[in-house]
């Protein structure tokens, strides 16, 4: 029973934690923190960290494995749409081709990775030198700006990335953006309605129920969040369309993870390797897929990256590796893996733009970012070593 | 007679540089269970392997007939589909998954892309019932004792349509309790019509559960014994697994004076490191005396390893409590380091996990445990190192070109001499060898046999820990019986015979 | 089975070999630019960072292909405080010394005590270094100096870490440098006959006369070489000496002491070196605190070629230091490696970037190669390995 209130306590904590820094620098900035304006900022300025936190995700799942290349990735593919789009190539196409790249780059990582077993953090060290190197020689050391307003808009950049009112005409004149209220509204009822249905469907097939009031509990503080973010979005601009992406990729690869034998594989690869092979699964192919699909979620945040900062540099990317790997450690993931998982990506995303935007806030320098950030980590990997008090190799019964 | 269900023909597989099955032959008639028995390294697991498609159709010659069809299975799922599922000695569950999970891994309820996690447990639960485990499908698996685990393997068997089940030494980590249920959970679905193989080295349990029992030497079958018309006494299955008669497979002692006391432990009470409430060793008390090699008998998991390893400076389990005396004084050593310091030597039964530094030489592995013998002010004699490694190698006949050969090309008795040879060097008073012939074949072990009555010879200690019944009677000169975490009994190896030991264990199971 | 066969002598050295070849490559495709005296002089003064980082880098991958990513941030980080106490505070040279060896060695505990005592992965301990260091250093530096920089360090400082032994101009025979290169020649070649004699008298295995000759013509040519080159362009560089004597020492380390020799058990197989009477974590825990020590000298180095603390200083060092490692044949799992081989890796990716930079090729293709290089090199390990069947 032990193990259960300190699995409890390991699986609420860093919410716990979240939500405690945020009331911090609630206060440390005088309630900025939590303007429409400061919100919507976390998001659009963060997207890149849910993104690869997403993909990091995967690879840390097979056995606390990572992919340093992540952010050199980004810097290229990003580089080279940018490019693109400067040649007038339309912009599908730009984006297109930077998701193929970064498939392309993942496949080659995989390779190396999962059949000819160079150590992760070697192959992909490579990576981050020759994809960092790449990125200067096609950019040629310039920066390319990005022009078209339908991508801009598309992904997240510009003034105008936010979902328009279609019910600004409807009902009282207020400032709000009644389309991103309404949604959220709906949004709320969706749960509630899902959580019903779901219970009914349960009992029917006489499988097992949570108790009522913890379901009732859990339901309305999540409807509660949702309507406070779309009410403090609507306030604003209304949903960033980054805020959509987001939501797309985090819930396919919630998905994946939970629902799906791929995501099943990654975890039981963590888990024992040698367990799962003799449970029939390739597991060179499930670790050749991880990287694959972190180098495709690379290439697209190389998309958003663009759109958000209008255009690509030959330095964009530096260090998203780390904002990636210590969003996972502080969502919970295990560093010798099989644990962790897409809510923990979540709040371990918004804690790293949380504290990145309270900063900003409160005018600290951006090199107490970075200690800060690293302290964060240490503290969150410490954490998840003290709850599971987990030796390598383990003693035998 | 029965319908047969399998038939192996003519099966040889080869790895490099050797022959581990050669031309064998299985049948296995339908609804029967069929056990596989032989010594270690025989090459029964090999076999099952082929057989399920860990070693995929292509890398061995000769047929698998299943259900009358010509099979080539390229992958476990092939073999699996078929119905034929194999259970590994090494448990194959993720400790951070669940039941649940773990029963369906790679055999997923609802589709490819979208699990169905309802169906997922409530079919779990269906299969824990069917073999009575009681526990919730939602339990983590590193909250179950190995026992449980085993059974999970099983349901986890169940859950893939198996027709023909086979388990390799499923009760080697069992208490008695749980291997007799097991057995009988075996019997149970043989009523009902499944099929299954067993491979064990446990001749109780084989004669209790089989219809047939095929014994494998030297990567070949011998013979097919029919349990109902054939001798099935155990003299005459070793007598096949080993081909000689137990009256030379040992050395005979010189005469050695037996003198004082060297090592004596009272009340030993050693928990488990991660499951603190649970007690590995439990108020164990034991001695060993000069010139004397002392066996200690026990099923695996009975607590020998465990015992031996917090007795070498506690580098097993915590919360240890009790005395040790060496040489009739009391120490308290606190790590290997000090226990080396105090000439304790502890021989283990993994070489390749726990005794060996498989990319290193025979030179340095022999002079690993004992650097300070080679070296003046941390500086090591490598001349004086280099003739210590070939002085033990010449004097245990290791055979190897070079000590500079790596370690890990050597075969699996002459690692073992490395290794008696590091710890020999480690100028020892007291040496505890844990399944010190475990892997290796009969040539080897006589030498074996030979090295540890040449230690007594020369005045030392020797505890020697072994699950082989016929080898702790044949080589100590007295015998503690352990059976879950427990000593159950003390016998003289004259007094002893196979039955009175196994006798003091079955005693010690109704106890409780 | 002859070990001294043509054939097995090539194999064994393989990485020597690809040295020469690329430095002939880059001979000719520089027209003998990289032939210039004081090509060997930038080779050494631009890289020794390489060196010292690589040998702190080797300890930790030694006991079981563990890193330190903070390496880079650490050599920014000590660069200032450096700066802070021996210009702006004008504390002496031996007590800023003493302080910058006392901050790395509180670094090295820390993070040694992370790492072997509570069981917090290497490489999550030292990113959070990676980022904090970074942070902290820069910090430092932009709060200090507009130019974000801290120059003007004394003289005896400089003196220390750059700068020739017994300067002389450019062009004019160094005598103090002729003289200890033929020392060093001597001391080279009598101890290859003397120790191949020890080992005939004693009955040991020993190599063929012709391989001695050969190898001691070899080596006294290369030794020969540089001294000469060192001699035409001003004297042996104060940090070559540095280097020279810090290889010296771990490869005595390494190779002939108790201490060495746990490091390699401890790689090799960490369950039986606890079960022989190795303390493991005190391995690790030394493997650390070595690394900051080192990660300080060569900070120092660093600082005294530019004559100033930047905050960019150190940027991507960890990448070259374990590069170094990989290339020079260091295990990337653990328990193998040598200094020397270290230092040949070192050494080929020295002459890969002084010959592309004299080739005129830019930075960014540098960076593509070195990946390139750095991947090839672990690939290479792993199938020569495998193809032996030691793996």
């Amino acid at each position: 029973m032990g193990s259960k209130v300190s699995g409890f306590l390991k699986k609420y904590m860093m919410l716990i934690a979240l939500v405690a820094v945020v009331i911090f620098f609630n206060f440390a900035t005088g309630g900025k923190a939590l303007y429409p304006q400061n919100i919507t900022n976390l998001i659009a300025q963060n997207a890149y960290v849910f993104v690869l936190a997403t993909g990091m995700l995967l690879c840390i799942l097979t056995g606390g494995n990572i992919d340093l290349a992540v952010g050199s990735v980004v810097c290229f593919a990003g580089g080279v749409g940018a490019i693109m789009m400067d040649k007038n190539i339309p912009w599908p196409v730009a984006v297109v081709t930077m998701l193929v790249m970064g498939l392309l780059i993942g496949m080659w990582q995989g390779f190396w990775i999962a059949f000819v077993k160079v150590p992760p953090f070697i192959a992909t060290l490579a990576g981050m030198l020759a994809f960092r190197g790449l990125s200067n020689v096609v950019m040629g050391g310039f920066a390319y700006s990005v022009t078209d307003t339908t991508y801009l808009n598309v992904f997240g950049g510009g003034a105008d990335c936010y979902i328009p009112d279609f019910l600004a005409g409807v009902g009282p004149a207020t400032s709000l953006n009644k389309f991103c209220l309404v949604t959220g509204i709906v949004f709320a009822i969706a749960i509630v309605v899902y959580t019903i249905f779901n219970r009914s469907y349960l009992r029917k097939h006489d499988y097992k129920l949570q108790p009522l009031f913890t379901e009732i509990l859990k339901t309305v503080i999540i409807c509660a969040a949702i309507v406070w973010l779309f009410y403090k979005l609507s306030c604003y601009k209304g949903i960033p369309t980054a805020f959509i992406w987001i939501g797309f990729i985090l819930g396919i690869f919630a998905y994946i993870t939970t629902k799906t034998t791929l995501g099943r594989n990654l975890y039981a690869v963590g888990g024992n390797e040698k367990a799962t092979r003799l449970s029939g699964i390739n597991t060179k192919m499930v670790m050749f897929k991880a990287y694959t699909l972190m180098g495709l979620l690379a290439g697209f945040a190389g998309v958003l990256n663009t759109a958000r900062f209008v255009g690509a540099q030959p330095t964009y990317g530096t260090g998203y590796e780390m904002d990636a790997i210590a969003a996972c450690f502080i969502g919970g993931a295990s560093a010798y893996g099989g644990t962790g998982s897409i809510g923990g990506v979540i709040i371990g995303a918004l804690m790293m733009g949380v504290i990145n935007q309270g900063m900003d806030i409160m005018g600290t320098s951006s090199n107490y970012k970075l200690i800060v950030k690293g302290l964060v980590l240490m503290f969150a990997v410490f954490f998840d070593v003290i709850m599971k008090v987990r030796r390598k190799g383990g003693a035998k019964a | 007679m029965a319908k047969v269900l399998l038939e192996m023909k003519n099966i040889t597989k080869t790895f490099p540089g050797v022959k581990a099955l050669d031309n064998v032959n299985l049948k296995v008639e339908e609804g029967t269970i069929h056990a596989l028995v032989g010594e270690n390294g025989a090459g029964k697991s090999t076999l099952m392997n082929v057989l399920s498609g860990v070693y995929p159709f292509g890398t061995y010659e000769g047929d698998i007939v299943y259900n009358g069809n010509v099979c080539q299975f390229h992958n476990i799922k092939d073999s699996e589909k078929e119905g034929i599922v194999i259970i590994h000695q090494e448990l194959a569950l993720i400790p951070y998954m669940t039941i649940g999970e773990n029963m369906f891994l790679g055999n997923e309820r609802g589709k490819k892309f979208c699990i169905d996690w309802n169906k997922t447990y409530s079919e779990a639960d269906k299969y824990l019932k069917i073999v009575g485990l009681s526990d919730s499908s939602k339990t983590l698996i590193k909250d179950i004792g190995t026992g449980k685990q085993q059974l999970v393997e099983i349901a986890k068997a169940l859950a893939k349509n198996a027709k023909l089940l086979i388990l390799d030494e499923p009760t080697s980590s069992l208490n008695e309790t749980d291997s007799k249920a097991l057995l009988d959970l075996m019997l149970e679905f043989k009523k009902q019509g499944m099929t299954m193989i067993i491979i064990s080295h446990k001749l109780n349990e084989v004669s209790y559960v089989a219809d047939h029992i095929t014994i494998v030497r030297d990567g070949s079958t011998i013979e097919t014994l029919d349990c109902k018309e054939d001798d099935i006494s155990e003299d005459r299955i070793i007598k096949g697994m080993v081909n000689r008669d137990m009256t030379d497979r040992f050395p005979k002692r010189h005469d050695v004076e037996i003198g004082d006391t060297q090592l004596e432990v009272k009340d030993w009470t050693v928990y488990h490191p991660e499951f603190t409430e649970r007690k590995v060793v439990d108020g164990v008390s034991m001695n060993v005396k000069k010139g004397e090699v002392v066996g200690i008998y026990g099923l695996m998991g009975a607590g020998r390893t465990e015992l031996a390893m917090s007795i070498f400076g506690r580098s097993y389990g915590i919360g240890i409590s009790g005395t040790l005396k060496l040489g009739g004084k009391e120490v308290i050593l606190k790590s290997p380091k000090q226990a080396i310091e105090h000439h304790l030597a502890y021989v283990t039964e993994d070489r390749k996990g726990n005794g060996l530094v498989l990319t290193n030489s025979i030179k340095h592995n022999t002079s690993l445990a004992n650097l300070k013998g080679l070296s003046k002010n941390l500086v090591i004699d490598k001349d004086k190192e280099y003739a210590v490694a070939a002085d033990y190698a010449s004097k245990l006949k290791t055979k190897t070109p070079s000590v500079e050969q790596l370690v890990g090309n050597l075969s699996g008795g002459n690692q073992q001499k490395v290794l008696l040879a590091k710890w020999m060097f480690a100028d020892p008073d007291v040496l505890i060898l844990d399944e010190p012939t475990r892997g290796i074949d009969v040539g080897a072990k006589y030498e074996i046999y030979c090295i540890i009555n040449d230690l007594v010879a020369a005045g030392k200690s020797v505890i020697m820990i072994s699950s082989e019944l016929p080898e702790v009677i044949g080589m100590s000169d007295r015998i503690y019986i352990m059976n879950e975490a427990k000593i159950v009994g003390e016998i003289k190896a004259s007094e002893a015979t196979q039955e009175n030991i196994m006798s003091f264990i079955v005693k010690s199971g109704k106890e409780d | 089975m002859n070990n001294y066969s043509v054939k097995n002598v090539l194999k064994k050295n393989t990485m020597i070999i690809v040295m020469f070849i690329v430095y002939i490559f880059f001979a000719v495709m520089t027209h003998g630019n990289i032939f210039y005296a004081s090509q060997f002089t930038a080779l050494i003064t631009q890289n020794a960072y390489v060196f010292v980082l690589g040998t702190g880098m080797l300890m930790c991958m030694l006991t079981g292909g563990n890193i330190d990513l903070s390496v880079g941030s650490f050599v920014c980080f000590i660069g200032a405080i450096a700066g802070v106490f021996s210009v702006l505070k004008n504390v002496n040279t031996p007590l800023s010394l003493l302080i910058v060896l006392g901050v790395g060695i509180l670094y090295g505990v820390l993070l040694g005590y992370l790492i072997a005592y509570l069981n917090i992965p290497p490489w999550i301990a030292t990113l959070a270094g990676y980022l904090a260091f970074r942070g902290a250093g820069t910090e430092i530096l932009t709060k200090v100096s507009t130019t974000s920089a801290i120059s003007d360090f004394p003289e005896p400082l400089l003196k220390m870490f750059s700068g020739r032994v017994f300067e002389t101009s450019s062009g004019v025979l160094n005598i103090p440098c002729l003289a200890v290169g033929v020392a060093a020649i001597v001391l080279v070649v009598v101890n290859n006959y003397r120790s191949r004699n020890a080992k005939f008298k004693k009955g040991y295995e020993t190599e063929p006369m012709g391989y001695v000759h050969a190898k001691s013509i070899l080596e006294a040519g290369i030794i020969g070489l540089l001294t000469f080159k060192f001699a035409m362009d001003g004297g042996i560089p104060v940090v070559l000496i540095w280097v020279v004597a810090i290889m010296l020492i771990y490869n005595f380390i390494c190779e002939k002491t108790v201490i060495g020799r746990h490091f390699m058990t401890v790689g090799g197989n960490a369950e039986t070196a606890r079960l022989s009477g190795i303390n493991n974590k005190v391995v690790m825990f030394v493997a650390y605190l070595n690394m900051s020590i080192l990660t300080v000298i060569a900070s120092l180095m660093v600082t005294a070629r530019f004559k100033a603390a930047n905050s960019f200083a150190g940027q991507n060092f960890e990448m070259d230091a374990i590069s170094a490692c990989i290339v020079g044949g260091v295990s990337a799992y653990g328990g193998s490696g040598t200094v020397f081989g270290m230092a040949i890796g070192a050494a080929l990716i020295g002459i890969i970037n002084l010959g592309m930079s004299l080739m005129g090729i830019d930075q960014n293709w540098q960076k593509v190669v070195k990946g390139g290089v750095l991947l090839a090199a672990v690939v290479f390990d792993i199938w020569t390995k495998k193809n032996s069947g030691k793996k």
